[in-house]
């Protein structure tokens, strides 16, 4: 039976990945406690998973709890494993899965909004289309001198990806965007 | 002093410390004095209710502190000064974490006002130790000492045990503040689930009670859960009748003369084991992770079983092996439910296994874990049977280095009872076993405690000899002498054309006169007639002892399942000539990792 082996060669076995990634956002309640983040994020970096987009900031302040929102990308096993890997963490009160969550309670996907500060600099018919633009996405100007505006924009990431790939040419300068904050439509909470 | 009589006091941080050690039932402490814990050292100095053992490396302290935990069920203590303290005791926390050890290792810390400054001796003890802990805390204020003291304890020993940092900072260790006796209410982010899901457990017995092939792959998590979990599993076999293996760290859970026992499984583990968990239709999974070295060939795993999985941690379940039925909870708890569960709905019906127990015999009569035996040189197989043919009776404990002597004592070492056996499984430490059969011997003073070592292994903690001398620790280590590396030798033959690329070690010290140098007593024995002899001596000798057993130098560990391959794809030890052996790797599969 064993006379001609052909392993692999390695002291691992490593099996092909047959399953298809996807996007998911994650919420995740923790005690806002000195390194909390450092741990959520440390996961992430040491287990290999990715991090897409990444919102943090306190939500309850008597509590001390803040709340995460992490966009991530892997197979549903991988993230099924990330749920459970941010519960093990100590000060992790609960992970709840909004794309999962959103798919249970019938709807497509858990609402997702984005803010972004866009520096544009230029004058002439290039500041015009600007303004008109800006105009037409509903962003507004919370700066401004005779070269340059900033906008500031909300919406769904692919509203703020689109804005400021239409300003590129019109003298965009620097952009800052927040990350995607999300929860679910309905009255019931994470 | 009892808990809860006293009301808050004001005490330094210093005495909180060795307080919070007292209230918590700490009785050892292992540790290494320095500049930044120098005034915890100076409350140690003034009190004898926790005895503090010097170690001579950080590491040795890690590993002891291990050992003590494993062999008792209670947490193991260490306390390191900052910097490189702290980074000494790096491998022992993350062994701690991959093998779930309850581990409490207290850190000295730069004075909170220096840190960031890189101070002598600073390093970021939180940051390094971060993902090598199951938690930690920095302390700055003097008044949350005693309470992330005694949480630190219970985030060790709860739920899936493992270690815990706390850093503490020079000067908090001299402020005072108030002490706050332990207290039963948790913080509430932190709330392990040990009770299992009745409905979920009632799956599994119903699963359970159809099985015709059924096997139970139980592992660390069982020894974890305390003795009580070890009986009930013991309860459970009996009552199903089913057969049963174990993983390495899951070894004496149930015992070895049972007579439901296969033998250890995984890659070095016994063919009637890896086979019988190729065939099944039904696997019980008791507090055990389907780690790379027991699956095997993920894709060829056990295809055509259904999967029961019981176990503490839900980042277990589904993690490497899909389960047909998950179980959260303690073992304990959960095998109890099973128990009565199968007690009152189950009429077993152990006819209906007869089948499948003629097939576990026909692959047992394959007898996996022979070896050719040799009058002249020791057989290593040969060594570990008769050494434990001379403890049986006596109550032993053993501890492993990492290597080819540990899967030999794996093997050919039987255990009848839970925390006996002491060995790095998860992480694979070199230089775990003599600092953890000190631990072990500091637990347990009047027992028999052997380190199987390796020779390459046991130079990577050989200080603690001095360690051993000082505390009067008659450890015995037992070195398996190949002058190899023999496991790195052993891949390096199966997987590398035999080039044998610094895996001999040509300037082997005199074990004997090391033994001596160190104030311990020395055995060399090479001749096989002489083993048993010099084994009783080993044993006999009330001091540390050095024996160097020297062994043949060139055999191989088997059986083997090699890499890529499934489990009914062994190689089993008569079938590995020289030529399956040169033939076990193509071009192909040296691309791999």
């Amino acid at each position: 039976m064993n006379a001609q082996l052909q392993p692999t060669g390695s002291a691992y076995f490593i099996a092909k990945e047959t399953e298809k990634p996807e996007n998911h956002t994650l919420s995740v309640l923790v005690d806002n406690e000195p390194g909390v983040l450092a741990r959520v994020i440390g996961l992430f970096s040491g287990r290999g998973y990715n991090i897409e987009s990444l919102t943090v900031s306190e939500t309850e302040h008597e509590k001390h709890l803040s709340r995460i929102t992490i966009v991530t990308r892997g197979t549903p096993h991988v993230l099924e494993q990330i749920k459970h890997q941010l519960e093990r963490i100590v000060p992790v009160h609960r992970v709840v899965d909004l794309s999962v969550m959103a798919e249970e309670l019938g709807q497509q996907s858990p609402l997702a909004r984005e803010l972004a500060l866009v520096k544009v600099a230029g004058t002439g018919d290039d500041r015009v289309e600007a303004l008109r633009l800006a105009d037409a996405f509903r962003a507004s100007v919370i700066d401004a001198n005779t070269e340059h505006f900033i906008f500031e924009i909300t919406g769904k990431v692919s509203k703020v990806e689109q804005f400021i790939a239409i300003m590129k040419p019109l003298g965009l300068v620097e952009v800052c965007r927040t990350g995607v904050a999300a929860m679910n439509r309905g009255p019931q909470g994470m | 002093m009892s808990h809860g009589q006293y009301e808050q006091r004001e005490m330094t941080g210093a005495e909180m410390v060795v307080q919070a050690l007292k209230d918590n039932g700490v009785l050892h402490l292992f540790g290494y004095p320095g500049g930044a814990v120098l005034p915890i050292y100076d409350e140690l100095f003034q009190q004898d209710a926790v005895q503090h053992i010097l170690v001579r490396h950080e590491q040795g302290a890690g590993h002891a502190a291990e050992g003590y935990a494993r062999s008792t069920g209670k947490p193991g203590v260490m306390l390191v000064t900052s910097g490189p303290g702290a980074t000494n005791a790096v491998t022992p926390l993350q062994d701690a974490l991959m093998d779930s050890i309850p581990l409490v290792c207290l850190t000295g810390q730069v004075p909170t006002s220096l840190i960031g400054s890189d101070a002598f001796q600073e390093c970021d003890t939180v940051g390094i130790t971060r993902p090598c802990t199951k938690h930690n805390w920095l302390v700055k204020d003097v008044n949350d000492l005693s309470r992330i003291i005694h949480e630190a304890f219970h985030v060790a020993t709860t739920g899936r045990p493992g270690p815990v940092v706390v850093d503490i900072p020079k000067d908090v260790q001299f402020a005072k503040g108030i002490y706050t006796p332990p207290q039963t209410a948790p913080r509430t982010s932190y709330q392990p689930k040990v009770q299992g899901d009745l409905n979920q457990i009632k799956a599994a017995v119903e699963l359970m009670a159809t099985a015709r092939r059924p096997i139970i792959y139980s592992g660390g998590g069982v020894i974890n859960s305390g003795p009580e979990a070890s009986q009930l599993l013991r309860e459970l076999v009996e009552l199903t009748g089913f057969p049963i293996t174990s993983t390495l760290m899951g070894l004496g859970a149930y015992p070895a003369s049972g007579r439901n026992w296969m033998g250890m499984l995984g890659m070095h583990g016994t063919y009637e084991a890896n086979m019988a968990m190729h065939d099944c239709d039904v696997m019980v999974c008791i507090g055990a992770r389907f780690d790379d070295r027991i699956t095997g060939r993920l894709d060829a795993f056990s295809p055509n079983s259904k999967k029961i999985h019981i176990d503490i941690d839900p980042s277990s379940i589904n993690k490497n092996v899909r389960a047909d039925v998950p179980v959260i909870g303690d073992v304990g708890r959960v095998l109890e439910d099973m128990v009565r569960l199968w007690r009152a709905t189950v009429k077993t019906d152990k006819k209906s296994l007869h089948p499948w127990w003629e097939q576990i015999a026909k692959w047992r009569a394959r007898d996996s874990l022979a070896y050719t035996p040799n009058n002249d040189v020791i057989m290593p197989q040969y060594a570990v049977q008769r050494l434990y043919e001379a403890t049986k009776g006596k109550d032993t404990y053993i501890t492993t280095e990492v290597g080819q002597h540990q899967m030999w004592a794996a093997q050919h070492f039987h255990f009848d009872e839970p925390n006996r056996w002491m060995t790095s499984g998860g992480l694979g430490t070199m230089g775990y076993g003599l600092p953890a059969a000190l631990g072990v011997q500091i637990a347990h003073p009047d027992a028999l405690v052997i380190d199987i070592a390796g020779d390459a292994s046991v130079q990577m903690t050989i200080q603690e000899m001095s360690c051993a001398v000082q505390y009067d620790a008659p450890i015995k280590i037992f070195i398996l002498n190949n002058q190899y590396m023999g496991m790195v030798r052993q891949w390096q033959q199966l997987l590398h054309g035999n080039r044998l690329s610094h895996s001999y070690t040509e300037a082997m010290p005199d074990f004997v006169k090391l033994a001596e140098a160190y104030g311990g007593h020395g055995i060399r024995c090479e001749k096989p007639g002489d083993l048993d002899d010099a084994i009783k001596e080993m044993i006999d000798v009330r001091k540390p002892v050095i024996f160097d057993c020297r062994v043949v130098t060139l055999a191989n560990c088997f059986p083997m399942i090699p890499s890529g391959k499934a489990h009914n794809e062994m190689l089993l030890p008569d079938e590995a000539t020289d030529e399956a052996v040169a033939n076990a790797i193509d071009a192909k599969g040296r691309e791999l990792v």
